[in-house]
């Protein structure tokens, strides 16, 4: 192994998150900084995301998601940002304040680089078929919904002919409509919960467009074909989400896509010792995206799955103000850290505490319902007091939702023990 | 006693990700409220998807010499919803030589849409071997 390499900041992953903190690191002024990316581009999963609607918030206009990874590269690469390709962290581990991140490359081998503050930016991955306890033989066929994508969108290559996608998330929908525009046929979609998991506009122009059925309360319950798929059986579930017998339907296809989730890929993050949150899979952080490690944040899915990618980059840009604040000695100390805790419908938040001294003059804070519901309340509350109150005509898992807290609301509470966020149904 | 004529319409909007739920009224098909929309891109949307109805086509074209042997594309503009597969059909015609520039028109007019396919990545040359 070679000597080891000094930085001041290493961003782990050249991503939309780590391409966004780097850019507002560096803007801030931190001057000694590195991304390290595994693949050979720059841009991460954005580079297989061909489809558009991206960037709304970002640059008001709509782009896809190679266009809107696009302008970061550009950015990054003006601001004279050095990044390494092909390197892949395969080690992060902290000694005292220092930090420790082992890379492995093909030009240098394996190396040490000893940081005073690290980015986690790694992203997620889908959710695969072993976790999802489907019966059958292991016959060929089998993708992840992002691994199509890959093979479709990059490598040029068709997965199948007729497919059934089980899972209505953003990446299965997207992926109907790619399979569809390239000539095979998507016969069905099924998603085992009453409501999808992807946004409505996916539902509208990537099935209904092209008269895909989507089955909710359906799941598959078999797969057929020894070789190749030759088929599926999908059954309807009941409120528990079990398969009710005598609602089983044959469909005969050779490839099923599974779009069943996304989980934040924080093995590194285990590496340090670090706490994650067992709801998002993700580090818990407070209101600096700080995790429980001082000076290692954590920005992108690789702290909770997003929908938007435009949310993504601004929270990777506070990620890197704030590492560069780091750096630059002007965040304070770390005093009373408040809990924020998601209660009645709301499964989680990011961040998980606030320290009101630390906080900049609004805060946002994110999270996901558990359920669906219609014309209900988001509300915060401090104590027995009601902060906030949102009407939210329609709420749903698949859609991250955010409010903004006020340090005007929160500075000069004494009695603050605890911010609470909540679902009221009831008027 | 209904209206003869008279109908509401309810379309999904798709011009962001809140997807709203616009309700439009109609009167021997013309338009004589909308309601449900956040913004007036809403709006716009759902009176021109009731009367013609509208998409961007995202799709892919070979490329031969590239790092990659296909390059993301897209149309410059909406077109008809009806010629998306139309569309999609006409660039499987197409093989481009790499280099590539995000931007390049790849197809000029696509299928009598007067609306350009371009590019939307770069595709550099595959690295000699």
């Amino acid at each position: 192994m070679r000597g080891t390499m000094k930085k001041d900041l290493v961003i782990i992953g050249g991503g939309p998150a780590g391409l966004a903190a780097a850019a507002a690191a560096r803007e801030t002024g931190v001057e000694d900084l590195l991304i390290l990316e595994r693949d050979q581009h720059l841009g991460g999963i954005l580079n297989q995301c061909i489809h558009n609607g991206f960037g709304l918030h970002t640059f008001q206009e709509e782009l896809t998601g190679p266009e809107y990874a696009g302008r970061y590269v550009e950015k990054v690469r003006s601001l004279e940002i050095p990044y390494k390709l092909n390197s892949m962290v395969v080690d992060l581990r902290a000694e005292g304040s220092r930090k420790i991140v082992t890379v492995m490359n093909r030009e240098e081998g394996m190396y040490e680089i000893e940081a005073r503050a690290v980015i986690l930016a790694m992203g997620c991955r889908e959710r695969p078929r072993g976790a999802l306890n489907i019966p059958g033989y292991r016959p060929a066929g089998i993708y992840s919904a992002g691994t199509a994508q890959r093979y479709v969108n990059r490598e040029g290559r068709m997965p199948g002919r007729e497919a059934v996608i089980l899972g209505s998330g953003d990446i299965g929908l997207i992926m109907a409509r790619r399979l569809t525009l390239e000539g095979a046929k998507v016969k069905l979609v099924a998603e085992i919960q009453p409501y999808s998991g992807g946004l409505q506009r996916n539902i509208v122009q990537c099935l209904d467009d092209f008269g895909i059925p989507l089955k909710l309360s359906h799941t598959v319950v078999d797969i057929r074909g020894k070789e190749r798929v030759e088929g599926v059986t999908v059954a309807r579930v009941d409120e528990n989400l079990k398969p009710i017998p005598g609602t089983e339907e044959e469909i005969s296809c050779d490839t099923l896509l599974l779009s069943c989730g996304l989980i934040p890929e924080n093995e590194l993050t285990n590496g340090l010792g670090t706490s994650l949150n067992p709801v998002t899979g993700g580090p818990f952080v407070n209101e600096s995206l700080e995790t429980d490690k001082e000076g290692v944040f954590a920005c992108g899915n690789v702290l909770h799955v997003h929908d938007l990618v435009d949310y993504v980059s601004e929270e990777a840009a506070q990620a890197g103000r704030n590492a560069a604040a780091f750096l630059q000695g002007n965040l304070s100390g770390r005093g009373r850290e408040i809990p924020l805790v998601g209660t009645d419908g709301v499964r989680y938040t990011v961040p998980s505490s606030i320290d009101v001294s630390r906080m900049n003059e609004t805060q946002i804070v994110r999270f996901r319902v558990g359920n669906a519901y219609r014309n209900a309340y988001l509300e915060v509350r401090c104590g027995g007091e009601l902060l906030l109150s949102l009407k939210k005509p329609v709420l749903a898992p698949g859609q991250m939702e955010q409010v903004l807290l006020k340090k005007a609301d929160l500075a000069g509470r004494k009695d603050l023990k605890e911010i609470t966020f909540r679902v009221r149904t009831q008027v | 006693m209904k209206e003869i004529g008279r109908e509401e319409k309810s379309v999904i909007c798709i011009r962001c990700p809140l997807g709203c739920h616009i309700s439009v009224e109609l009167a021997d098909g013309k338009i004589q409220s909308i309601t449900g929309n956040t913004c007036p891109r809403g709006a716009e949307y759902a009176a021109r998807e009731l009367t013609d109805p509208r998409r961007t086509v995202t799709s892919l074209v070979r490329v031969r010499g590239g790092e990659y042997p296909v390059v993301s594309v897209k149309t410059a503009g909406d077109i008809p919803r009806d010629k998306m597969r139309d569309c999609a059909a006409a660039l499987k015609e197409i093989v481009l030589t790499a280099p590539v520039r995000m931007g390049d028109v790849v197809l000029e007019n696509v299928c009598g849409t007067g609306v350009n396919m371009v590019a939307t990545a770069d595709m550099a040359k595959a690295p000699e071997t």
